[in-house]
């Protein structure tokens, strides 16, 4: 479609078939959305007739001059206040193709009709005043475009007209705008400097703006692209529903990605259920479909009648969704009422709808600044833009968001309305390998013991406690003593030793930078591997670099495997003058090169789960610390409280 | 999949949608143009079966070939119909001192009790919990801000101040009680959509959206029906589809200029649809 647009730029005017591009229109309240709007329909030669007069005589009514922003702002308490209530989508033509235009609310209290709006969207324009520059809408409305997936973004930088139609103004928020945005990963296509109220750089480039030599506005839209699914995806046929009108079982549902034809085999997750498919049927048709492909609203038969039900994602056997019971996502919460840890919800992901609950917060973002929230967060506000981890009661089928859009976002119901939406940023593929150089045939073996079965066994369920500081800081002795103290608890543990290590599985690594990564990456896989297993593992590795103990708690809590890292914090001095093993005189006579704190550095926790400061406090007191803290860690978590009372309220 | 083919799957993902979520659903049907189309979706959505009612709100100001249409569409269609009137408005009777008509009351006050009120009843007695309509964005401002589901409280208002967040395919499919769902799957389709979509699936629709001669000597067409009173016809010499779309892509009329009631006075489709109006 979008190629015969471009082929025969006239083609939409004598064909209202072509596609309509969808922009939508953010940005601060008050920076000139509406009017913007007002001004393209105008000046497209868009509006039906009598519309500039009933403009004319509303405006009169309000007392205002003449309001372009009324068009769109019909409702009456809209009028009144002068502000967008909640999204409107208006079609309009250029002279190129037809556009549907979607306005949204720049006020904070209409987050929910801004993201509404916006999520349909192929591109975006992003409004800011010349005069008042960046404001909290115009970065938090960036952020969620980005997290919505919208790529094609224009900057227009309106109201040129109130800063004396200069350059360096324009240029300032320029600047400022791009530094926020690269850190969004958004590019602008254009910025562009716009009066929308006197219609300058709007329909062709301005002479009082003829410094700037990008394209109007106007010109920029017909530069973009309809958005279309990408193609070669394997097929996702997201079921909606099974009929029985007759004798039939017809599976009802939609091609998010892929093609489907009679024949093929098919595998509906997250149950693995397989069968072919036997017929398309199609009401009316004057011979019955052999395929149907991406976007299309299908119906069909198999030839074996296995149990499917609605919710269940249909794909080749060899290159189904990922499926599992936890979610990593980054998560926009639109909703009055907070979202806390551990009290159920519905999670809707396609056409599944099942209980879940938020089991960790990783951070919490000021959408607006993108700072993350100090302290650790145990709720999600409203407005608020969250990583988190989500369990849910039943097994799901989802996709990572950038591999397959439509599996791999959802929302989140809490009562009996929608009140966030989240992008899922991790998932394991059973066809994708796992490691870098793992070979293409390697597949998962899944047992069926699980790991609420083994932690049930235990007692308790596996963790990883990371303990990282300086050599001498005290790391091997609070493992060692840790170890007893749990063993005796009757909780199974056991120590990785970094030194330790470096005799078997890490023997071939020295200590370059590179070769410190790989031998943490090791440590954290085995650490994973003994947890998974059922073991509280106590890691003692010195550990310099944040970027390895990061990975290493991506490695477990991508299995959902509790980690902790907890500092063993002692000052260089202290732990130079323990020296317990006389490697730091070694290092300062060089005979030890590249040794941590001396001729290498440390990178100290941010925010540890734990820290341990064994110069101030005397080693049993530490230690109980620790013990207690580990402990609580391999707790089976009691979220079952929360469900209980779900089930009872009948949620 | 061209344009049309992409609001076709969405419309029947949606009525899909809605058959699943509600156990007793409804369609409301005027015949006309859009409410065809709806029909035609329908019977594409369920593999030829509509797994729910019809519902014909008859105002007993229909123009007589609307209800030969309706006759004939009943059989060809296998439709479950529901007719209803709201008889006590008619006649005076019950809440009612006086009978309602467009003889004796504005059109916003006829639309709203022999329309809205009348459908207020029939949820009553059917305990309806969703509606299918056919309403679209382009139609009018506020049907623009309009969501695909979209709740209405126990005296049908809609908050359109505090609508639900809508997206990705996520709808509002729970209600608070007495509420009900308006579930509206044309709302992305545009009037010349509408028509192309008859022409290419050749839609039966009645005649008289196509130009005849008056007395006059010139031509008129409906461009949307409603209440004989209260509707007007357009001049135009569109006597078939393609006609009718050339026609459209050069007006600058709205679509519903013909409909009296609509601009009775400032807002006033505001303050229909506030009350219930769809």
């Amino acid at each position: 479609m979008p190629a015969a647009t471009q082929s025969n730029p006239q083609s939409a005017i004598h064909n209202p078939l072509s596609a309509k591009l969808r922009i939508v229109i953010v940005g601060h309240v008050d920076h000139g959305k509406s009017t913007l709007i007002g001004r393209l329909f105008h000046d497209t030669n868009s509006l039906p007739e009598g519309k500039i007069e009933q403009i004319r005589k509303a405006s009169e009514a309000e007392g205002m001059e003449f309001e372009f922003a009324f068009l769109l702002d019909a409702l009456l308490e809209e009028q009144a206040q002068n502000i967008t209530i909640d999204t409107t989508q208006l079609p309009f033509r250029t002279d190129k193709r037809e556009y549907v235009i979607i306005d949204a609310p720049g006020h904070k209290e209409f987050l929910k009709n801004m993201v509404t709006g916006a999520a349909s969207a192929d591109a975006a324009i992003l409004l800011i005043d010349a005069n008042e520059g960046i404001q909290e809408q115009s970065k938090r409305h960036a952020y969620l475009l980005s997290l919505l997936g919208i790529r094609q973004i224009v900057v227009a930088v309106n109201k040129m007209d109130l800063v004396g139609y200069r350059q360096e103004r324009f240029e300032k928020v320029r600047s400022d705008y791009t530094e926020f945005l690269t850190k969004l990963g958004i590019e602008p296509l254009h910025f562009i400097p716009v009066s929308a109220k006197l219609g300058l750089n709007i329909t062709k480039n301005s002479p009082e703006l003829s410094w700037h030599k990008g394209p109007a506005i106007l010109e920029a839209l017909d530069s973009m692209q309809i958005s279309v699914p990408p193609e070669g995806q394997p097929l996702r046929f997201v079921l909606q529903d099974i009929y029985r009108f007759d004798e039939r079982r017809i599976l009802a549902g939609r091609i998010e990605t892929g093609t489907l034809k009679v024949g093929q085999e098919i595998v509906f997750w997250p149950d693995g259920k397989g069968s072919r498919v036997k017929s398309i049927e199609e009401w009316n048709a004057k011979t019955p479909p052999t395929e149907a492909t991406v976007g299309e609203s299908v119906a069909i038969t198999l030839e074996e009648q296995i149990f499917v039900e609605r919710g269940d994602v249909g794909g080749p056997p060899d290159h189904g969704p990922a499926e599992g019971r936890e979610i990593h996502a980054s998560l926009f919460w639109l909703q009055e009422e907070s979202l806390p840890l551990n009290v159920p919800f519905t999670i809707k992901l396609a056409t599944q709808s099942v209980e879940a609950r938020l089991v960790e917060i990783t951070r919490v973002l000021d959408s607006s600044t993108l700072e993350p929230l100090a302290g650790s967060p145990g709720i999600i506000h409203k407005n608020e833009v969250a990583d988190v981890r989500i369990r849910a009661r039943k097994p799901l089928a989802f996709d990572r968001h950038d591999r397959i859009n439509e599996t791999g976002r959802f929302v989140i119901v809490t009562g009996k309305r929608i009140g966030g939406g989240g992008i899922i940023r991790e998932a394991e593929y059973q066809d994708e390998k796992r490691l870098a150089g793992a070979d293409e045939n390697l597949t998962w073996t899944i047992s069926p013991v699980t790991p609420d079965l083994r932690a049930e066994h235990f007692g308790h369920r596996g963790a990883v406690l990371w303990l990282t500081g300086l050599s001498g800081s005290g790391k091997s002795t609070l493992a060692v003593a840790l170890d007893g103290q749990l063993h005796r608890r009757g909780i199974s543990s056991f120590i990785l030793d970094g030194d330790n290590l470096r005799h078997g599985l890490c023997s071939n690594l020295g200590f370059s930078p590179g070769d410190r990564s790989e031998n943490i990456r090791r440590a954290g896989e085995t650490a994973r591997l003994l947890a998974e297993a059922g073991l509280v593992v106590i890691c003692s590795l010195i550990s310099p670099f944040r970027a390895d103990r990061e990975n290493v708690r991506k490695i477990c809590l991508r299995d959902g495997i509790p980690f902790a890292e907890v500092f063993v914090n002692a000052p260089l001095e202290v732990c130079e003058e323990r020296d317990p093993r006389g490697l730091y005189k070694k290092a300062r006579t060089g005979e030890i090169k590249e040794f941590t704190g001396i001729s290498s550095p440390y990178e100290p926790p941010v925010e540890p789960e734990l820290e341990l400061r064994t110069h101030e406090h005397s080693l049993p007191n530490t230690l109980s610390d620790l013990m207690h803290f580990a402990v609580e860690l391999s707790r089976i978590p009691e979220p079952r409280v929360a469900e209980e009372l779900a089930r009872g309220s009948g949620i | 999949m061209d344009h049309l083919d992409q609001l076709e799957a969405q419309s029947i993902y949606l009525m899909r949608e809605a058959y699943h979520s509600f156990s007793n659903l409804c369609m409301p049907w005027s015949m006309g143009k859009d409410s065809n189309v709806l029909i035609w979706l329908s019977k594409k959505a369920f593999c030829g079966k509509i797994p729910y009612p019809v519902l014909h709100i008859d105002t007993t100001y229909e123009f007589p070939e609307m209800l030969e249409f309706r006759d004939w569409a009943l059989k060809e269609y296998d439709l479950d119909l529901i007719v209803k009137i709201n008889e006590d408005a008619r006649s005076g009777r019950g809440a009612y001192t006086a009978s309602v008509g467009y003889e004796t009351h504005d059109p916003v006050t006829v639309t709203h009790e022999l329309k809205t009120v009348a459908l207020q009843q029939v949820m009553a007695e059917r305990k309806f919990d969703a509606l299918i309509t056919g309403i679209r964005r382009d139609e009018d401002p506020t049907r623009a801000k309009e969501r695909y589901f979209s709740p209405r409280n126990a005296d049908f208002e809609w908050d359109y101040k505090d609508q639900p967040p809508e997206f990705w395919n996520q709808f509002t499919t729970a209600q608070e009680p007495g509420e009900h769902i308006r579930v509206q799957p044309l709302l992305d389709w545009t009037e010349v959509d509408i028509w192309r979509y008859i022409e290419r699936e050749e839609i039966p629709i009645p005649q008289m959206y196509f130009a005849r001669p008056d007395e006059d000597g010139k031509f008129y067409r409906f461009r949307s029906l409603g209440c004989w009173p209260i509707t007007k016809p357009v001049e135009s010499k569109a006597s078939n589809i393609p006609e009718i779309i050339a026609e459209l892509m050069i007006t600058k009329t709205s679509e519903r200029a013909g409909r009296a009631q609509d601009h009775h006075e400032r807002n006033a489709m505001q303050k229909l649809r506030a009350k219930g109006f769809m």
